[in-house]
């Protein structure tokens, strides 16, 4: 897990708007390597907006985000160094975790651990060669998550990571997270329940 | 970045063979019109023959109608095209090549079963195949240019009425190039088949980058 190299996430002045309506502005946010964030605020203030605006979904209203590697080797674009898990999990019910796992591979590409693997460490190995269709939403949350270890990538945005998950999936999620931290990754999350890792940066929106 | 086509390609069609639907559909929508045609005309065979072409035509724009309002659709629900956003590459080859899966599963078994049809319209040799060669370039434009139509109304719930009205106007053209083409026994076949294949060549090479900027304007 060496690929994850040094960089830092910087957000300057982040706005976006929705017709002529802004339903965010003014965010500043500078992330380092290792460096959680989690972003709270009450419902329908603009957390998975924030998210959303960052994986590049939506047109910023104004703003700069960028993603510096100290070696600066790679200038790939934001939004393929960063893995996106939100509330639609982006899995087909009709095909197979295993296939799901792969095509997650094929798109996102970089691989680093097989289907297998990532599922192990979730604890949902025996689901590998079941369709997502038949997983309960605990189990098809985790399948999701497991696409974050198939492919590497140095940026981690999870909208609600915690949904679903019962007690002990919280604890497996919340050792990945801290692996890939520990690995020199970055993550931002939106959350009403924090996952409790030391250091974790708070950004509150709301209050404008 | 072949590869990552490659997954996509064999991704649609895996979940077009296990959803089913889509193909068939078309399909059986063809077969019935095809069928249902010649009670409407009537024990005119010379007619059915005449007008034959036309009405494989027509049908095989309808069938292609049908399955398209899902082609983006069920991948923006799911969140499939988020993750298809950070793919490393373009969206608009993603279409591309999505587009060519929902032919494949789609368009392709109606050019095949095009000659079957026509002999239920009394059509004779030369003319299956004239129906068959324009449909094999007529029925990936039409996809292509429903992907386009496809792309717009893909935040909405009940985009095929939608999608209709957009496309329609868009295939007159290949519609008009397409059955001259295919109707044998008139004038010279060649120049509209050519303008047919340029309708085609454009269709594929400017829709996918039309599709792409609706997609991503749609975002949410």
């Amino acid at each position: 897990m060496d690929i994850t190299q040094r960089c830092h996430l910087l957000i300057e002045d982040l706005s976006v708007a929705r017709g002529e309506r802004v339903v965010l502005g003014g965010v500043y946010l500078q992330l380092g390597s290792s460096q959680l964030a989690e972003v709270t605020g009450p419902n329908g203030v603009g957390k998975s907006t924030l998210l959303r605006a960052i994986a590049g979904f939506l047109p910023l209203g104004s703003g700069r985000m960028s993603l510096v590697e100290s070696e600066a080797m790679d200038s790939a674009p934001l939004a393929e160094r960063l893995h996106y898990v939100g509330h639609l999990d982006g899995l087909k019910s009709a095909l197979t975790a295993r296939e799901n796992l792969e095509i997650g591979l094929g798109i996102l590409g970089r691989g680093r651990l097989t289907p297998l693997d990532a599922l192990e460490r979730l604890e949902l190995a025996h689901v590998l060669d079941l369709p997502v269709g038949y997983l309960s939403a605990g189990q098809r949350r985790r399948v999701a998550l497991a696409r974050l270890l198939v492919a590497d990538r140095p940026l981690w945005l999870l909208d609600e990571p915690l949904t679903a998950l019962d007690r002990h999936a919280r604890a497996l999620l919340k050792t990945i997270v801290a692996d890939h931290l520990g690995s020199g990754g970055l993550m931002l999350a939106a959350t009403h329940e924090p996952l409790g890792l030391p250091g974790t940066i708070q950004v509150r929106l709301g209050a404008r | 970045m072949i590869r990552i086509l490659l997954v996509v390609f064999l991704r649609d069609v895996t979940l077009a063979r296990r959803i089913g639907g889509g193909g068939v559909l078309g399909l059986v929508f063809f077969l019935s019109l095809v069928t249902v045609v010649p009670f409407a005309i009537g024990p005119d065979l010379r007619l059915l023959s005449r007008i034959g072409p036309a009405i494989l035509w027509i049908a095989a724009l309808l069938a292609s109608l049908l399955g398209l309002d899902r082609l983006f659709q069920a991948d923006h629900e799911d969140g499939s095209l988020d993750q298809m956003l950070l793919s490393p590459t373009p969206l608009e080859l993603i279409v591309l090549v999505k587009c060519m899966a929902h032919w494949f599963v789609t368009g392709l078994p109606l050019v095949l079963l095009s000659p079957l049809f026509g002999l239920m319209l009394d059509l004779d040799g030369s003319a299956l195949w004239a129906v068959a060669a324009t449909l094999l370039v007529g029925t990936p434009t039409f996809t292509f240019l429903g992907a386009i139509g496809a792309a717009l109304t893909v935040t909405l719930r009940r985009g095929g009425l939608l999608l209709s009205i957009l496309v329609v106007p868009l295939a007159v053209p290949v519609l008009i190039f397409g059955v001259s083409a295919a109707q044998s026994g008139t004038a010279p076949v060649l120049t509209p088949f050519l303008v047919l294949c340029a309708l085609g060549l454009a269709s594929i090479a400017l829709a996918p980058i039309a599709a792409a900027a609706a997609l991503r304007g749609a975002g949410e």
